[in-house]
């Protein structure tokens, strides 16, 4: 490792706070990247199901359903 | 091979082989990731003019090269989908938009970020830089067009024409640093020649590039995945995948 100490690598000489700062908004951004597909698709999926099931319990109105808005 | 054409435009079959991929890919691309960053941040000495706060060129870079990139594969399906109406395209199309305007994102915030102690200041109205916010709204124009439209036909096209006008804009990013006298630094790298930064940070950074392009890949067939589902919720395929999954 380059850094002698957990604070020389926090501070880095002064100039921790901007490498930080931008790692720490990269990764915020990479996480909502890729778990809000992920979400949407769980979602969907979800909602389609309990359509179906709504449907097959009162039959005759499976095509009147509500499409999922996402 | 045109049995293959004919597959990608079969979307159970690209959901189905785009779940494989994302099962290897998806793990792959988390330990490029961590690896890169850690190597970046922790293991490479600092620049001997900037000091350490040139660290963020391990996000920055491969950010912007690959937010780069992205518009390229958002203007080939455009096309794709204007000339051939093929469905996939079209969603490959709208898939890229909200990844390439978060990769754009981060490749400006983290470079106003690197800005302030290299340059004294977040922001310029520098040519690269402007380029690149024309770029985020390129993206988020496509985002938001699509959203316009009901009907998702007319909202394909109006995006693909968007996207191919915007196309203008790539060559005049990539010059920029060239053409315009400009705080941004050329490119570092070169395929011809050699390039001007040394190996021990060379190879962070084209880990960082290659596991940023994999990042996109798997956040573009993530998106395509969900958009299919979407757009082919009256199909028995889906409805058993619900079915089966769903409770």
């Amino acid at each position: 490792m380059y850094f002698d100490s957990i604070d020389a690598l926090l501070q880095m000489d002064g100039h921790g706070i901007y490498v930080w700062a931008a790692y720490g908004i990269t990764l915020a951004v990479i996480v909502f990247m890729l778990l809000s597909p992920a979400r949407r698709k769980k979602r969907f999926l979800r909602q389609l199901a309990g359509q179906l099931r709504r449907s097959q319990e009162t039959p005759g109105t499976q095509e009147e359903s509500n499409a999922p808005s996402t | 091979m045109w049995t293959f054409f004919h597959k990608l435009g079969s979307p159970p079959w690209l959901f189905g082989i785009s779940g494989t991929i994302l099962r290897y890919l998806l793990p792959l691309t988390l330990i490029a990731l961590a690896v890169g960053m850690v190597w970046g941040v922790l293991f490479t000495a600092p620049d001997f003019r900037q000091g350490n706060s040139y660290r963020i060129i391990y996000i920055h870079v491969p950010a912007a090269v690959v937010a780069l990139a992205g518009y390229y594969v958002m203007a080939i399906a455009g096309a794709v989908s204007l000339i051939w109406k093929m469905k996939m395209a079209d969603i490959a199309m709208k898939s890229c938009a909200p990844i390439g305007a978060a990769l754009t994102f981060v490749a400006l915030v983290t470079g106003a970020i690197w800005g302030k102690p290299t340059w004294g200041t977040w922001w310029v109205w520098d040519a690269r830089i402007t380029s690149m916010l024309i770029l985020l709204f390129l993206y988020l124009g496509v985002v938001a067009l699509y959203e316009a439209y009901d009907n998702k036909e007319a909202a394909g096209k109006a995006c693909a024409v968007l996207t191919l006008v915007g196309t203008v804009n790539i060559p005049i990013i990539y010059k920029s640093v060239d053409w315009w006298y400009s705080l941004h630094q050329p490119a570092s790298i070169k395929f011809t020649g050699e390039s001007s930064i040394d190996p021990s940070m060379l190879y962070p950074l084209l880990l960082m590039i290659v596991a940023f392009y994999m990042m996109f890949t798997c956040a573009l067939l993530m998106n395509m995945r969900a958009e299919i589902l979407e757009r082919e919720k009256r199909t028995k395929w889906v409805r058993k995948l619900a079915e089966g999954q769903g409770s």
